[in-house]
């Protein structure tokens, strides 16, 4: 990867469709709207204003990441492709019935989301294996042939199969796969034991649907892609950003589109990342935050934490358990539904509430003048000072202070008894509040504790309520870097080249087998290393070995990393050790004469890391020139403070500025409080650190 | 600091309490061992202030902790005494009076102390694997065989835990590491939130809780009778019959609007059953509590002011107030089928908001499988213990189907099947809808859920049933029909009973089907498409579209023709 010169990273988002280029060096990026019909348009498009700008030529560009929203979009849309299940007998309804339970018990009228098939579309055959991988009941051919026969009949464009087991033996499915594959040679088809072979059958199941069901649209996409770019003249390979923080080839990703939900924040961890390893640092919580989420990441040595399942498509106030589970190596975030956008009101019990539900870009809030009669958390950062109303988005859109006051009166205030200050003080602090909550909550989930960690803050709304978060999490350093805007891009083009493979399957510590565990990490190995080696074919590649285990009896299992001695040389003490060195980290203390299993094994093959040079911190200097004063409201001490107005592009490198302070720009504004102080970094981060 | 911001402090306190009993829990569902919490979510764990009033509580898998976690603190500083709350100090009890509701349950009760002051009190409750006594199951005749007693007592006294309790609580239960590990579970949880609530005091300089709590019980009261208030001021009953154990059980209920409270008057319900199916009354509170306050205030969280305007009057030894020693292990059974009583006489004094009557309580059974002893066993073949939660179907709402095959009134999630058969010799041969359970209506009920259950080549098992609803289907409302009843047969057509434990021998499986829910208004009033749509998707079938819902012959034909083509409907 290194060796590239020309490369070009392209996060096709929600809105907008980011396009980064690098060369030599030197950056260069652009925002274009993205053209949900053809996306493909939005990044040629961009790819030539960036071009223009670097002047250079399509057949230069030496390689392309991309990373898309368009496969979570179609789930979370349903415009998916016409899809079948294939599944066992007795099971037919798994991926209807859930958990059985109600994400929300205080809701009467509470509806479940409905699966992505209708029960017409799940199909079943008699073979049966059972919780040891040995079959109970033989697949019958002639079955197979009969259902696929009624799934032709229906003009299906994609099947999927899941079965009970699979991921113990997954002979049936692969049976099912030949029988398709004679009988409809045009019709795609997922296995659940390749695409996901974790035991939970709802999760598994729901996986391999969700793949079948977006597999024809992204395969076609993609090929529109390369063909698209092909025209204009480039020439290099295309690879695509998976949810894992990795990179992996335009044909694994048609073939495992599921893999690419969650793109985008992806490649915003990683650009966290990367700051964070440019500064040395260990522990950094990352916050992004835009119109109507934030989302908020641990990033521990350099790396961000990961997950083996998520939940895609919330479609309840972004309640757990309203969206559908996707079992899939995935960043671990969290996500609420808290951005500028997020609309505030009181409850019956005249508590604030803010969020989930968003002013979007029409009316958009209060402020925007467009008839937005809601308070949004804009309006509030206007009210207290945090936003100048005729510098906003580069001046480029006036705010309106007096629509601000008026909605957050009329829909806060007067039923609190509180002035538009007051109101606006409310709203950002409880939105602050929620934010910081859900970090506190992420942080213990994962037994650290946060004030040993930094802040890196990116995405439009982020630097206005960073500095406020480390204030409630005692965090004592924030740092913002440049590009924040397209973090994702850049992040796209920091990703290693990666593949994580995992499966199920139980072993008591008590039953350990080493050579049958050898003889799995080697499989496993082989199978990750083998996609890795499609992207790139000298680099060496890195394998990383994890383990999830937990006592017998519990539900929760934690993650266990080994050495890959420690995985090819299995030895028992050394994986009870290292469980419970991790056990009591996470909960305090072990438990006393309770056996010890696995249930998942993993590996992650990935080229090694890109280089990062240490940039040489500094101290700070003179002060930074001040272009303005205004006031702003200070949240900690409660009140109005006179605070200066600094342009970012006039901060030298080691330029200061003491809070309260605005550090301005044209796409946001870094607020520091009182509390902090802001220095100018070498590589163009603001460091905000507390005072004294 | 003025009025106002001090105003916008509390907002922001109210959000970290409520967050902080989040954590609790959640440490809880991570650490614990016993399946109830980990899988099914049936824990609790809430913040009180010193005089044992509850701040806020963490919205987990089952209502059935609500009023009970309320209440509990009030036992604790009693039965300890003032002058002996100390810094250090950790309560237990699994008293099903002044606890949760059977001795399945362990609550613990850690005071919180801030710079040598007591501020508060966290308490957490879980479920338990075993408490040792008969087993899970109703088949005690009173408290004393069901387990091991644990009056409200010190845990831990000034940071020391009594060893002496650890050891007799050791030799009294079948799982000792598993449960002590629960235990821990339990005191560390209270721990965490301890922690995070010394933090916010420090932040926000507090030195006590008295601020902020009146701040949170003075809005909670207001909204919730605010609330009660806007009701028409009736009262009306309800009745509801449901199986039993041996003999029918009649839950009556009179439900009072007076100005500033409802209170829920059980008087008329039939008396004590002689097997542990027998309800205390703080678990019948809380049922009836939860379906009043999701009726007409969902989104006012539970505290000691927004659950005291409901009240709830049972006669002594009635089954919804069963006193000392009587048998209460499955107290869920009739625990469960509380809202569906309430909403038969709410219905009548509010038409149009609450549900038909559904599946009521979970339809949980237990497996004990072991080698057969028919002939002779494989080697391999092992004894071993599955519990398994699952839900018929809910009644229909006014505006909307029932849910199919999901848990209502409890919270409480299913296991995969694939975790089920990793955890003994069982197999689960079938777990899917079942058509035509939900009851005909304008809205149809939810469908239930058929189950097949056998085990490994090797064994035979004894089942021990917890279903009821075979003889008492949900019943619909405003003409809309019942749901279906539960039947369980064996494989070989030999019967079963809903209730108790029964032998299932070498090579047999049992099969069983779960209620639907009932339905609510005239089916003729369905909307066709709904009734083409329920047909193309199997929940109903051709028959029943034809005799319930009218359709005729050739758009029953139309969508099956439809459906084999692929076409959406």
């Amino acid at each position: 990867m290194a060796t590239s010169s020309v490369r070009l990273g392209v996060d096709i988002g929600g809105t907008f469709t980011d396009v980064v280029l690098e060369h030599s060096g030197q950056t260069f990026s652009t925002k274009v709207l993205t053209t949900y019909t053809a996306p493909e348009d939005a990044i040629i498009d961009g790819m030539h204003q960036v071009l223009a700008k670097a002047d250079i030529k399509p057949s230069q560009i030496d390689q392309i990441i991309h990373g898309t929203t368009l496969a979570t979009n179609a789930l979370i849309e349903r415009r998916g492709a016409k899809t079948a299940l294939i599944t066992t007998e007795g099971f037919r309804d798994v991926i209807e019935m859930r958990t059985e339970s109600r994400f929300e018990q205080y809701d009467l009228n509470l509806n479940l989301p409905e699966p992505l098939l209708p029960r017409q579309m799940r199909f079943t055959v008699k073979g049966r294996v059972d919780a040891n991988g040995h079959v109970l009941i033989d697949m019958d051919r002639t079955e197979i042939e009969a259902v696929v026969d009624q799934i032709a009949a229906m003009g299906v464009e994609s099947i999927a199969v899941g079965l009970i087991h699979s991921y113990l033996n997954p002979t049936h499915e692969k049976l099912v796969r030949e029988v398709i594959a004679e009988k409809l040679p045009n019709v795609a088809v997922s296995i659940s034991s390749e695409v996901s072979p974790q035991m939970r059958e709802y999760e598994r199941f729901n996986t391999v649907v969700a793949n079948a069901y977006i597999k024809p649209l992204m395969a076609s996409y993609l090929g529109r892609l390369e063909d698209r770019l092909k025209n204009e003249g480039v020439s290099c390979r295309i690879f695509l950003m998976h949810s894992g923080g990795g990179i992996i080839s335009i044909q694994n990703a048609a073939d495992f589109p599921v893999r690419l939900v969650e793109s985008g924040p992806a490649g915003g961890a990683v650009f966290a990342a990367h700051v964070a390893a440019r500064y040395g640092l260990d522990k950094v919580l990352s916050f992004d935050m835009g119109g109507t989420t934030a989302k908020i990441c641990l990033i521990k040595n350099q790396t961000p934490k990961t997950s083996r399942v998520f939940e895609v498509a919330r479609t309840y106030r972004f309640k757990k358990g309203s969206g559908m589970p996707i079992s899939i190596p995935v960043i671990d975030m969290v996500e609420i539904g808290a951005g500028g956008g997020s609309l505030a009101h009181v409850d019956a019990m005249r508590q604030i509430r803010v969020g989930p539900e968003s002013a979007g870009s029409e009316p958009g809030p209060a402020c925007y003048g467009r008839g937005g009669e809601n308070p949004a958390v804009t309006d509030a950062d206007l009210v207290l000072g945090k936003l100048d109303p005729d510098n906003f988005a580069g001046g480029s859109i006036k705010l309106h202070s007096e629509a601000s006051k008026l909605a957050l009166s009329n829909q806060v205030g007067d039923t609190l008894e509180m002035d538009a200050v007051g109101a606006a003080f409310g709203v950002a602090e409880v939105v602050d509040e929620n934010m910081a909550n859900a970090a506190r909550v992420h942080a213990v989930e994962n037994g650290e504790d946060l004030s040993e960690y930094t802040m890196i803050a990116f995405g439009g709304a982020a630097p206005l309520h960073a500095a406020r978060l480390c204030e409630k999490l005692g965090v004592d350093r924030l740092l913002v870097p440049e590009g924040a805007g397209v973090g994702s891009a850049i992040g796209f083009l920091r990703a290693p080249f990666s593949f994580e493979a995992n499966r199920s399957v139980y072993m008591k510590l008590s039953d350990f087998d080493g050579d049958r565990i050898r003889s799995l990490l080697t499989d496993l190995k082989a199978e990750a290393t083998g996609f890795v080696r499609t992207c790139d074919e000298v680099s060496p590649i890195l394998s990383e070995f994890k383990v999830y285990m937990r006592y017998t009896g519990q539900g929760w299992e934690i993650p266990i990393e080994l050495t890959e001695d420690q995985a090819m040389n299995p030895d028992v003490g050394t994986f009870e050790a290292r469980f419970i060195e991790d056990y009591s980290k996470l909960f305090g203390r072990p438990v006393q004469g309770m056996d010890i299993e696995i249930t998942v094994w993993s590996v992650n093959a990935t080229t090694p890391p890109e280089k990062v040079a240490r940039i040489s911190e500094t101290n700070g200097g003179d002060a930074a020139p001040i272009s303005d004063t205004r006031p702003i409201f200070d949240a900690a001490s409660a009140k109005y403070l006179d605070a200066n107005v600094v342009n970012r592009l006039d901060m030298a490198v080691g330029a200061r500025a003491a809070g309260p302070v605005a550090i301005v720009e044209d796409e946001t504004t870094i607020i520091v409080p009182a509390s902090r102080n802001a220095i100018r970094q070498p590589d163009g981060c603001i460091d905000v650190v507390t005072k004294g | 600091m003025t009025n106002e911001h001090s105003n916008v402090a509390y907002q922001v306190m109210w959000n970290r309490l409520i967050s902080v009993v989040e954590e609790q829990a959640q440490a809880l569902v991570r650490t614990a061992f016993s399946t109830s919490v980990r899988e099914a979510g049936d824990l609790s764990a809430g913040v009180y202030d010193v005089g044992g009033q509850m701040l806020a509580q963490a919205v987990t898998g089952t209502p059935g902790h609500v009023n009970a976690m309320a209440d509990a603190v009030a036992h604790f500083i009693r039965r300890i005494g003032r002058p002996n709350i100390c810094e250090g100090d950790i309560y237990i009890t699994n008293d099903p009076w002044e606890g949760t509701g059977h001795l399945h349950d362990i609550t613990m009760v850690t005071p919180s102390f801030h710079n040598g002051t007591h501020v508060g009190f966290f308490a957490c409750t879980a479920h338990i694997v075993d408490i040792g006594g008969r087993g899970f199951g109703a088949d005690a005749h009173s408290v004393h065989e069901e387990g091991l007693y644990i009056p409200i007592m010190k845990f831990a006294d000034k940071g020391t835990v009594d060893e002496t309790l650890t050891r007799i609580i050791r030799g009294n239960v079948r799982e000792p590491d598993q449960l002590i590990g629960d235990v821990y579970a339990l005191a560390t949880c209270n721990e965490i939130g301890h922690r995070r609530l010394i933090e916010m005091m420090n932040e926000f300089d507090l030195v006590d809780l008295a601020g902020i709590a009146e701040f949170i019980l003075d809005n909670s009261r207001r909204a919730t009778i605010e609330r009660i208030a806007a009701l028409p001021q009736q009262s009306a009953t309800g009745e509801m019959t449901v199986d039993g154990f041996d003999s029918p059980i009649t839950l009556k209920v009179k439900v009072s609007v007076e100005g500033d409270k409802i209170v829920s008057d059980f008087t008329g319900t039939t008396g004590l059953d002689k097997k542990g199916i027998n309800c205390p009354l703080v678990y019948t509170k809380a049922y009836a509590c939860y379906a009043l306050k999701v009726a007409i205030a969902p989104e006012i969280p539970n505290n000691a002011a927004s659950l005291a305007p409901f009240e709830i009057v049972a006669p002594e030894n009635s089954i919804v107030n069963a006193l000392h020693p009587a048998p209460v292990a499955l107290r869920h059974i009739v625990g469960h089928f509380v809202p569906d009583a309430v909403f038969d006489a709410f219905d009548k004094i509010v038409p149009g908001l609450v549900p038909a009557e559904g599946a009521g309580c979970l339809c949980n059974f237990q497996v004990s499988l072991r080698p057969r002893t028919d002939a002779p066993a494989p080697i391999n073949a092992r004894r071993s213990e599955v519990l398994t939660f699952n839900s018929g179907g809910s009644g229909a709402r006014p505006d909307h189907d029932g849910l199919n095959a999901t848990a209502f009134p409890s919270g409480v999630m299913t296991m995969p099947i694939e975790a089920t058969e990793h955890a003994g010799p069982v197999i689960i041969w079938r777990k899917e809808l079942r058509p035509d359970s939900g009851g005909a209506g304008k809205t149809r009920g939810g469908l239930g859920q058929y189950m097949e259950v056998g085990a490994q080549e090797g064994h035979e098992f004894d089942i021990q049933a917890m279903f009821d609803r075979v003889d008492h289907p949900a019943r619909g409302r405003r003409g809309g029909g019942a749901g279906a009843p539960t039947t369980i047969v064996q494989d070989d057509g030999g019967t079963m009973n809903g209730k108790g434990k029964q032998f299932v021998a070498h090579g047999r499986k049992v099969v069983m089907a779960f209620p639907g829910g009932a339905g609510y208004g005239d089916p003729s009033e369905r909307s066709v498409d709904l009734i083409k749509r329920d047909l193309a998707r199997g929940y109903i079938s051709a028959k029943t579209a034809a005799q319930d819902y009218n359709l005729s012959v050739a758009e029953i034909d139309e969508v099956q023709a439809a459906v084999a083509k692929g076409e959406m409907i």
